[in-house]
């Protein structure tokens, strides 16, 4: 079987020699166009006069338009009708396109966009969430779910304290920018290459914008470099623009963002202000909490109502809070339009409950580990353990740590808890307690330098919350001669989708790898796709491939077991060999008589989640399949006197279900803990009183770099098999892991933390700067 | 006027006439050449993405003038084994899965065979860690690249059959 095998990319070989190619990799013809947007300077205001003589001027250009070039002016958005492509009067942040410029050279498009000149009657911009508190500058109402009377049990406790954290966003830094190239095709047909996480909504939005079916658009996506969300919904422009040039022109078009513009024009992960109340005992168990989330969203809705509800749903992370208010404010400012990102709002809510934690251990005087295994959730016996003690039982009872599961502050039940044994068992290997008593000595005898250490859980749900989203096409051929191409509705970005993908369909097939082509995702195969987002790539996708090859299996099995009076269920397919009874074939060669029989030797296949149901303005029900689980231990030592800080050592232990693919899974969860890490450490985004983004380039905005990865970095996979029936019981790991990287956050917090007695307060991203102030602040 | 220049790129020499003195080796490489494997990220020498070799030596070719660079001899990634060949380097980042996305893995590659060619010390992986943080990597594939690397410098010269 391939399943289960660390096996590498599906184009390990492509990438290493320079073979695999990404959309401006693509060759063109000669004749092929240019694009890029003019920017507005300005964050708010009323656009006057737009004086592009010099544009049109200027070497290369072929067509310079603007808003008053269409009617209606195309819509960018995924959803809301909030995005025109073109400014259509009003300007809502620093970076919105003004005019878009066609040129025969990339080089010449961008030249020439610098000489538009804008007449900008201007307004002062909403950019803070205070500033948008007080303009009353929201998207819709807010929202409050939760359960219990937190009021009461708040008052009624013998312990209370409350905060506020200010959690900065991110930008993607996908080391390919931004690209799409539309190519004219006859009667009007329109293909487009896109670097895009979501094929079906180009597509949809291309169609839109040129007026015709989605049938006469065909989106391609062979790879991504890097998406992490910032190509679920950002992509829209580039292609939108690129079909309309390429339609009015009749040749090919293609745009691709400057890193510079893509990081003033594309979204970023939103940035929240949390404040949190909480009551608690002694011992530092909750018994009432409330949270109210301030969400920045920018300009625009984008995707940012169902990020913000994700930030509400992970509000708990891995605690039970029976008397819980999670209150959700959107705030519409004048910055760019916050999208998604790795996590999507749920590594927000979940640093905010980890800081509380961290802050009543600090409290009741505990330490932080204690006190959060003390607030998890109960474990519910897996099913076939609960039914053997059962049995043993003889009472009809299941005896078990708590039989009926704990359900989260929206409803759900926790029916899979598996960290309570995960801790354990990685408290252990990381000698966390004997770790922690070296620190406290290392760091009473050390003025300067002082350590850390933090141990944090991860509870993630896996689903799109919203639950027609759940949902997954796939197309398998078997050709005559033995070889199998694969097609699905999921876009590789590096995550292994394709390989994971491939190895399921090679083992229902029952051969090896080499029979099996991936091919580049197509809406033309697969049609009416969800996003490659939310972590379901390989949940939905494998799913659906193995639909498709079972129907394909199941009519070969029929055939053979025809010819030899068997029933099919006895026809085995397994080491590129089909044996029944006593015969046995070759794999190439059942297929190559199935073909003679005039057997169909193509299928479609189709996957949708079960058991999940959701009223996200009740905030009731499960929006969740099931939950992925992780633990981390992060090492750091700081120095006081400048806030430079390092990562000694970390340990990791995930939970990927049974993993369809140690390597890859393996490979994800690393590189989302670096990525988690920076997020809440050097990746600081900062705007300007104009409302400008300065941090728009790797020269001001710091991503991980090699030297930064720990030192020792132990990461080991929980192998545990899913207790839900998803593709061979693996779980889906492109987000989980990422929020690992708290516990490098709250490190430097424990850190700050042996500076002085008052609590750290720690906000994110734990710059330098930032960590002076907090070791300044604890030493007063 | 046009001034033409000769540069040899991965043993082949060529001879260009350069319309606009401006053009980076980087946009000459991908679109006089067609040699895409080398990456344009940041196009402004912070992300690595680009790296060549440059007469032995790793350069960043979106912040080299191609016009500076007459007779130089420049290695791709297209150029590091023969046609059908792994080098030592690309064989061990695919043995240490030193990839995701796979768009940085070039300029990786590049930029790792250039250290080792400065002499750096296989064993040393911290020499190895900071002589690698010029090339970025935003999958966080770091530890895969840092063992690749040391595995290729610790291995004997001379190329690997796929």
């Amino acid at each position: 079987m391939s399943v289960a095998t660390p096996l590498p990319h599906d184009a390990a070989r492509l990438h290493v020699t320079g073979a695999a190619r990404y959309v401006d990799d693509i060759p063109v013809p000669a004749n092929c166009l240019h694009l890029a947007f003019g920017l507005s300077q300005v964050a708010r205001g009323r656009l006057g006069a737009l004086d592009l003589d010099a544009v049109r001027a200027a070497p290369g250009v072929v067509l310079v338009l603007t808003a008053a070039d269409f009617d209606p002016v195309p819509d960018c958005s995924p959803g809301a009708h909030d995005e025109p492509l073109l400014c259509t009067g009003d300007i809502h942040f620093a970076g919105q396109p003004l005019f878009l410029v066609v040129a025969t050279s990339h080089g010449a498009a961008r030249r020439a966009a610098a000489l538009g000149r804008a007449e900008i009657a201007q307004d002062t911009p909403i950019l803070s969430i205070d500033d948008a508190l007080k303009a009353r500058s929201f998207f819709g109402d807010r929202l409050v779910w939760g359960q219990g009377d937190p009021d009461a049990a708040i008052a009624g406790a013998a312990h209370s304290a409350e905060g506020s954290m200010e959690i900065g966003g991110q930008e993607h830094f996908y080391l390919e920018g931004q690209a799409a190239l539309s190519v004219p095709q006859e009667g009007g047909d329109m293909l487009v290459h896109s670097s895009t996480q979501h094929p079906t909504e180009i597509q949809h939005k291309v169609a839109e914008a040129l007026g015709t079916g989605m049938h006469a658009v065909r989106v391609e996506t062979r790879r991504m470099g890097g998406g992490f969300g910032g190509k679920e919904s950002q992509g829209n422009w580039l292609a939108i623009a690129t079909a309309l040039v390429a339609a009015r022109t009749g040749r090919p078009a293609k745009m691709r963002y400057d890193r510079d513009d893509d990081m003033i024009i594309t979204g970023k992960r939103h940035d929240f202000r949390i404040d949190y109340r909480v009551g608690f005992d002694a011992a530092g168990k909750i018994a009432g909490i409330e949270f109210t989330q301030f969400c920045r969203c920018g300009w625009s809705q984008d995707l940012s109502h169902a990020i913000a509800d994700r930030a509400m749903l992970h509000a708990d992370n891995a605690y039970h809070l029976p008397h819980a208010r999670i209150t959700s404010h959107r705030l519409r400012t004048n910055t760019v339009s916050a999208t998604a990102f790795r996590g999507f709002g749920g590594p927000q809510g979940m640093v905010a409950i980890e800081r509380v934690l961290d802050h009543i251990a600090h409290e009741v005087g505990r330490d932080p580990l204690e006190v959060r295994r003390l607030n998890y959730y109960d474990s519910v016996p897996r099913p076939a353990e609960g039914l053997a003690t059962g049995l043993e039982d003889g009472r009809g009872k299941v005896p078990g740590p708590h039989p009926v599961p704990q359900v989260t502050p929206f409803g759900m039940p926790v029916e899979d808890f598996e960290l309570h044994e995960m801790t354990e068992t990685l408290a252990a290997s990381c000698d966390y307690a004997g770790r922690r008593a070296a620190i406290r000595d290392w760091n009473a005898a050390s003025p300067v330098l002082k350590r850390g250490i933090a141990l944090s859980p991860v509870k993630f749900g896996i689903s799109f919350t919203l639950t027609h989203l759940n949902q997954a096409g796939a197309l398998v051929h078997v050709y005559q001669d033995g070889t199998i191409a694969m097609n699905h509705g999921g876009t590789e970005m590096g995550q292994g989708l394709f390989q994971k993908v491939a190895q399921v369909a090679a083992s229902r097939f029952g051969v090896g790898l080499e029979r099996v082509r991936i091919t580049a995702t197509d809406t033309a195969k697969v049609p009416n796709t969800s996003a490659t987002a939310a972590s379901s790539g390989s949940d939905l996708n494998g799913m659906a491939v193995r639909a498709a090859c079972d129907t394909i299996v199941a009519r070969l099995a029929e055939f053979v077991a025809q010819k030899h009076q068997a029933a099919p269920r006895d026809v085995v397919f397994a080491g590129d060999r089909v044996t029944v009874g006593g015969a046995e074939y070759g794999f190439a060669e059942v297929v190559k008589a199935a073909y003679e029989a005039r057997i169909s030797l193509s299928a479609t296949g189709f996957y949708k989640t079960p058991k999940i149901e959701w009223d996200r303005i009740a905030g009731r029900g499960r929006p969740f399949f099931y939950f992925a689980y992780g633990v981390a231990c992060t090492e750091v030592v700081l120095d006081t006197l400048t806030g430079e800080n390092r990562i000694l050592r970390t340990d990791i232990l995930h939970d990927c279900g049974t993993s369809l693919n140690p390597a890859l899974d393996r490979g994800q969860v690393e590189g989302a803990y670096v990525q988690g890490t920076g997020w809440l450490t050097t990746e600081e985004l900062v705007w300007d009183g104009a409302g400008r983004l300065r941090t728009h380039a790797p020269s001001t905005y710091k991503i991980p770099a090699c030297s930064d990865r720990p030192p020792v970095f132990n990461v080991a996979l929980w192998d545990r098999p899913n207790r839900e029936d998803t593709i061979y019981r693996s779980k889906a790991v492109g987000e989980p892991p990422f929020m690992l990287g708290i516990s490098t956050f709250l490190a430097l917090s424990d850190a700050v933390a042996a500076c002085g007695p008052a609590y750290p307060a720690l906000d994110a991203p734990a710059t330098p700067e930032r960590l002076l102030a907090a070791v300044e602040r604890v030493q007063a | 006027m046009t001034f033409s220049i000769t540069l040899t790129v991965n043993g082949t020499p060529h001879h260009l006439a350069l319309d606009d003195l401006r053009v980076t080796l980087l946009d000459l490489l991908r679109d006089r050449l067609g040699l895409t494997g080398t990456k344009k990220g940041c196009d402004r020498g912070q992300c690595g993405a680009c790296t060549v070799l440059v007469n032995g030596r790793r350069l960043n070719a979106c912040l080299a003038l191609a016009a500076q660079q007459d007779g130089a001899e420049i290695t791709t990634i297209e150029g590091l084994a023969p046609e059908g060949r792994l080098h030592p380097l690309q064989a061990a980042f695919l043995e240490h899965d030193a990839f995701q996305c796979g768009y940085c893995t070039p300029g990786q590659i590049m930029s790792a065979a250039g250290l080792i060619a400065e002499g750096a010390d296989g064993a040393d992986i911290e020499r190895i860690r900071e002589g690698m943080s010029g090339n970025l990597c935003r999958c966080g594939a770091y530890r895969g690249i840092a063992r690749a690397v040391a595995a290729a410098a610790q291995s004997e010269n001379g190329e690997t059959e796929a």
